[in-house]
């Protein structure tokens, strides 16, 4: 499974999105109030687990965080080369 | 309502809430009043622009008493549209983006919107929601309109629309100070939403109040991240623009390292939190990094925090004067802990707000000495006026006090008062769960939880919960063969609730304690 499908198949699961197959790869989780405070810290302990990738405090920015594809453009940036 | 019409004649003889803006930008018309998402906005601007926005509403029909809900984020929209309906007359609402639609209709319906105010992004709710709330005349709607279905809400208007207008002064005043400003919807033990009616003097009150003992000033910088649709949140704006202050407006506190950031970089002087707040960043490991020497202020209120996290907030604000506070939406505030107390008195919620008056009564509405538990009373003008509609409800919470004729608020909170007159928070007489700060009734959840197909019976309480406050957890009784998962019940929930409302733990049960006349024992569940 691809980053952006892993991404979208943990969000879909564990957070209401009224209607998936509208939730577009650069929406923003917050404003379609998907994500909220407490959404976010389970996504970070996804991130951790499923990538294991360490985020930092400085991450925690919406620029990395707040749509699908900024989720994937993240974790490759986390991820070694070779992976 | 049905006010006749009432124009002020002559020059502001009492103030109104929004001539806290307008003073302001009389007198600092070129400050930045408000930042928010890159944005900075001017006191003149966005009195000019809450005028025009008045005007709009005044065209659509809205008159001195009517009420407008402004379902919206913390936004610049958001603070236009709440001193607009001011400057209107008229009632405000605010209410949470997170609310879902059946709430959303509810509210609209239950305070007789006629104008709902709101941002595209939040369409699929609020679309849902106007067309069962036969109330409205008008929708305007802020931001990019492409995916919003126009025809299918009353009155559909644009906020830019709404804005262009020649209009730059304000419309005529038609209230006095005891007319109702707003009206703030909060959960209560019934799980109905109630709408807490606010009259002007009510909210001019709390706000010189608690600005007085916070100290404020104009050069102050304060950082909201709590909702508009919270009085804490909707506070900080009022405070801010009464002494001509700054407002940094977050849209939330969920990206931490975006909220510190902009601390450093405002210059924030003043940082209102509620402890999920605190236990956020305290999970930070690279606080150090930041120079948080500017801010002044650090406050903290909905629930009590931990001796641990007022270590922790004095650590890491370290020139900040620390303020915990506690309250209840129907009074604004009730207590503070000067900071100078903090270390002989941790615990306590401290002393009555300046020009406010509490004591603590028992079951027969007695008073109780020292050390002894009973129900907190509250008197002083920010006691509300009422809830909305509900004039049981309001019996219940306002009653007799000394004064021919006043009412004071029996708050339904259980206190006690040490030797020195400092107050204690013990428990609610109902058994409404604190979960991030915010308010939530179990039978809604467990209403929501009875919805779910395969779930027969259902309690809830709160835990404690180190980040949370007190953390939702849900006893469940399965029909018998139905195959529902912990995680399908918290996504069935997802869809009908709130987010703080969605079950954090739940446990599959076969039966569930009952009190004598078959209420759920909530007190046995743990």
């Amino acid at each position: 499974m691809g980053t952006e499908s892993i991404f979208r198949t943990f969000i879909t699961a564990n957070f209401y999105v009224a209607d998936p197959a509208a939730l577009a790869d650069d929406d923003s989780l917050l404003d379609a109030g998907i994500i909220d405070s407490t959404g976010v810290l389970d996504l970070i302990g996804f991130i951790e687990q499923q990538f294991g990738v360490t985020v930092a405090d400085d991450d925690l920015v919406p620029e990395n965080l707040d749509s699908i594809a900024r989720l994937v453009a993240f974790v490759e940036r986390k991820l070694p080369a070779t992976a | 309502m049905n006010l006749p019409a009432a124009v002020q004649r002559h020059p502001i003889a009492v103030p109104q809430l929004h001539d806290y803006l307008e003073q302001s930008a009389q007198r600092l018309p070129d400050k930045i009043a408000l930042v928010c998402q890159q944005r900075r906005v001017t006191y003149a601007d966005l009195d000019r622009d809450g005028n025009r926005f008045a005007h709009a509403l005044v065209r659509v029909g809205v008159s001195r008493g009517d009420r407008v809900v402004v379902f919206g984020e913390n936004s610049i929209e958001t603070a236009i549209a709440f001193w607009g309906v001011l400057k209107a007359s008229a009632i405000v609402s605010i209410i949470s983006p997170l609310t879902r639609p059946d709430k959303l209709a509810h509210m609209l319906r239950d305070c007789g919107a006629s104008v709902l105010v709101s941002e595209s992004h939040l369409a699929r709710v609020f679309t849902e929601a106007a067309a069962q709330a036969p109330s409205l005349r008008a929708t305007v709607v802020s931001g990019p309109l492409g995916k919003v279905d126009l025809p299918a809400l009353p009155g559909p208007i644009s906020w830019d629309d709404a804005l262009d207008l020649s209009e730059t002064g304000p419309p005529p005043r038609r209230n006095t100070d005891i007319d109702l400003a707003t009206i703030i919807y909060t959960s209560g033990s019934t799980g109905d939403p109630k709408g807490i009616m606010l009259s002007h003097r009510n909210m001019l009150t709390a706000a010189a109040s608690i600005s007085t003992y916070l100290g404020n000033v104009e050069d102050d910088v304060v950082l909201c991240g709590l909702p508009l649709s919270f009085d804490y949140g909707l506070y900080q704006m009022i405070m801010a623009f009464r002494m001509g202050a700054r407002l940094i407006l977050e849209r939330s506190f969920a990206y931490p390292a975006q909220i510190l950031n902009t601390l450093v970089r405002e210059r924030v002087t003043g940082f209102p939190g509620v402890p999920t707040v605190f236990a956020m960043l305290a999970e930070l490991k690279n606080l150090s990094d930041y120079d948080f020497s500017s801010v002044r202020y650090v406050t903290n209120t909905a629930a009590a925090l931990s001796m641990k996290h007022i270590d922790f907030i004095r650590q890491t604000f370290a020139s900040a004067r620390v303020f915990s506070m506690y309250g209840l939406t129907e009074c604004k505030r009730c207590t503070y802990l000067p900071p100078e107390d903090i270390d002989r008195k941790p615990l306590s919620v401290g002393i009555a707000i300046p020009n406010t008056e509490l004591w603590l009564v028992d079951d027969q509405d007695r008073r109780v000495g020292p050390d002894q538990t009973g129900q907190l009373v509250i008197r002083g003008a920010t006691v509300m006026v009422g809830y909305w509609g509900k004039p049981e409800a309001t019996a219940r919470k306002l009653r007799p006090g000394p004064l021919p004729g006043e009412l004071v608020l029996y708050t339904g909170d259980l206190c006690r008062l040490d030797q020195d007159g400092y107050l204690y928070f013990v428990g609610r007489m109902d058994e409404v769960i604190k979960s991030r700060g915010e308010k939530v009734a179990p039978e809604e959840v467990e209403r929501a939880l009875m919805k779910i197909p395969g779930v027969r019976e259902a309690g809830v309480v709160g835990v404690p919960d180190p980040v949370l406050g007190q953390a939702i957890k849900a006893f469940v009784i399965l029909d018998q063969g139905a195959d529902v998962t912990e995680q399908a019940i918290r996504l069935a929930c997802q869809a009908r609730l709130e987010p703080f409302m969605v079950p954090k733990h739940v446990v599959f049960v076969t039966a569930l304690p009952r009190t004598t006349n078959g209420k759920i024992a909530r007190a046995e569940l743990s």
